[in-house]
């Protein structure tokens, strides 16, 4: 496979098994840099483990993965790590470590991983969660957060290193439909701003549909579709059809 | 749980490899005081109350029988030889293993369980240099600490039985105390707990970190951490005190 110079990620028939049960089966995309790409399917038809792929947080059975023109599957701890950086990583359920603040959770990266001195890690922390919104709760714990807010110190924490790739794994599960449209307008603002690469795990096809660029259907570990929501209208697998028209 | 064979070399490496990620850069000092406040400070208490406690009833056990022999004398020798050559560093151990065992897995098998290891991960950040090598340093530096605590604890509520039943001066019963005792009866068996704290903080870590059970996962890494680091730590003790016979002959009693 010859991957696009433009392509920010690629994953090349990509296989991966927890024991008997076979999670992801010859898988083969590209994202192209700037790009939104919405990745649907039923539970448990292996969405969040590309993205867990994608960040070497698992490895392949087979295949090959590219990351901003790295192949990062026989890469070494340390060339993990430098290639780690170029992503940020929106959990599900946030992910944040409940024994430190908010403040503390996003300096945590920015002392370990930059040189910045105390005032510039203030500087980046402040910007970076007034653009999500929470400025003002800094001090505060996760477990003193709602939901959507601890979506958005997530996505605050995902974003703190300045990533090139941001991936979001449901980030509008257990959100009211207007707090998951603030988050999905923080997605596209992140694009608007600096041209991210975006990959978002969702079940939520009515908000997948207005920020996504192109769609990827996976159905019991098989990639069924992928392109716009046109195409995707058009597949000959009946579930992408159906997934695709419920938004 | 896997096989005995298995499991023990699985702890192995990983003990293996906490003390090589221990010697390497970034030192994490910021998280072993964190922690050494939390496996050690807060772990006092209970050690200096369960010391005292232990030490009035080896008191009042041991009383009866040397006043038979009239040897009533030697009380506060056998009490401060007892606590400090084995009685202490065990018991105190065995505390740790329960108290901060339990609290070591149930907290990393939790953060694993809620992805806060992956989220540590995805940051390009050593989660096992971030989270386990420093909960096992602040083991090794906190188990003889409180062994010293747990010793001296254990001679006071002797002190306290004794003062009761016979009127012994505080300064004439500590005289006694440490009239048989020699260094090599209280280095050795202060420092071995070191080895005790590793085995706590190794195990227990190792049964948290490992866990890929989700919530489940967070009350059996919990019980494992504190069964297994007991056994250990008492097998490991039979092994240790022969060292310390080998290497300081004079401390045999």
């Amino acid at each position: 496979m010859i991957v696009a110079p433009t392509a920010a990620v690629a994953f090349e028939r990509v296989s991966k098994a927890f024991g008997p049960k076979q999670v992801l089966r010859d898988v083969s995309f590209e994202i192209r840099e700037g790009e939104i790409v919405c990745i649907l399917g039923r539970s448990g038809t292996g969405k969040s483990v590309t993205l867990k792929l994608l960040i070497a947080l698992l490895k392949p059975d087979q295949g090959k993965i590219w990351v901003d023109h790295e192949e990062i599957t026989g890469m070494k701890e340390a060339q993990l790590s430098r290639v780690r950086r170029k992503m940020g990583f929106l959990f599900q359920d946030a992910a944040l470590f409940d024994s430190l603040t908010l403040y503390e959770n996003l300096a945590l990266p920015l002392q370990r991983l930059t040189g910045k001195s105390k005032d510039e890690i203030d500087f980046t922390i402040d910007t970076v969660l007034e653009e999500v919104g929470l400025a003002a709760d800094k001090r505060k714990k996760p477990s003193e957060l709602s939901g959507g807010m601890r979506k958005r110190a997530g996505l605050a924490r995902a974003l703190v290193l300045e990533p090139k790739i941001l991936l979001a794994d449901e980030p509008s599960s257990g959100l009211d439909r207007i707090t998951a449209s603030e988050i999905d307008e923080l997605f596209l603002r992140q694009r608007a701003i600096d041209n991210k690469t975006i990959l978002i795990v969702t079940h939520d096809v009515h908000g997948a549909r207005r920020v996504g660029d192109r769609f990827a259907v996976f159905d019991k570990g098989d990639l069924v579709a992928f392109g716009t929501a046109e195409q995707v209208e058009r597949s000959e697998h009946e579930t992408a059809r159906r997934l695709i028209s419920e938004g | 749980m896997p096989n005995p064979i298995e499991f023990v070399g699985k702890v192995n490496l990983f003990g293996y490899r906490s003390v090589i990620d221990a010697l390497r850069r970034p030192f994490e000092v910021a998280q072993i005081l964190r922690q050494v406040k939390e496996i050690g400070a807060k772990s006092l208490l209970l050690v200096i109350a369960s010391g005292f406690a232990l030490g009035m009833v080896m008191t009042l056990h041991t009383r009866g029988t040397l006043v038979t022999f009239g040897a009533e004398a030697l009380i506060p020798t056998v009490q401060s030889l007892g606590f400090f050559v084995e009685i202490g560093p065990l018991v105190a151990a065995l505390l740790v293993a329960g108290r901060v065992g339990s609290g070591i897995g149930a907290v990393l098998a939790n953060m694993r369980a809620t992805e806060q290891i992956d989220g540590i991960e995805s940051l390009s950040i050593d989660s096992f240099k971030f989270l386990v090598v420093p909960r096992v340093i602040a083991c090794v530096i906190s188990m003889p600490l409180l062994t010293l605590f747990i010793d001296f604890a254990g001679l006071l509520g002797g002190f306290a039985s004794e003062r009761v039943a016979s009127g012994i001066s505080f300064h004439l019963y500590l005289s006694r105390a440490f009239m048989n005792l020699e260094w090599s009866n209280f280095i050795a068996p202060t420092a071995k707990t070191a080895v005790f704290g590793f085995i706590i903080g190794t195990v227990s870590s190792y049964f948290g970190y490992t866990t890929n059970e989700g919530s489940q996962g967070v009350g059996r890494a919990a019980t494992n951490s504190v069964v297994v680091s007991s056994l250990l730590i008492i097998l490991v003790d039979v092994i240790l005190v022969k060292c310390i016979f080998f290497l300081f002959p004079e401390s045999a009693l």
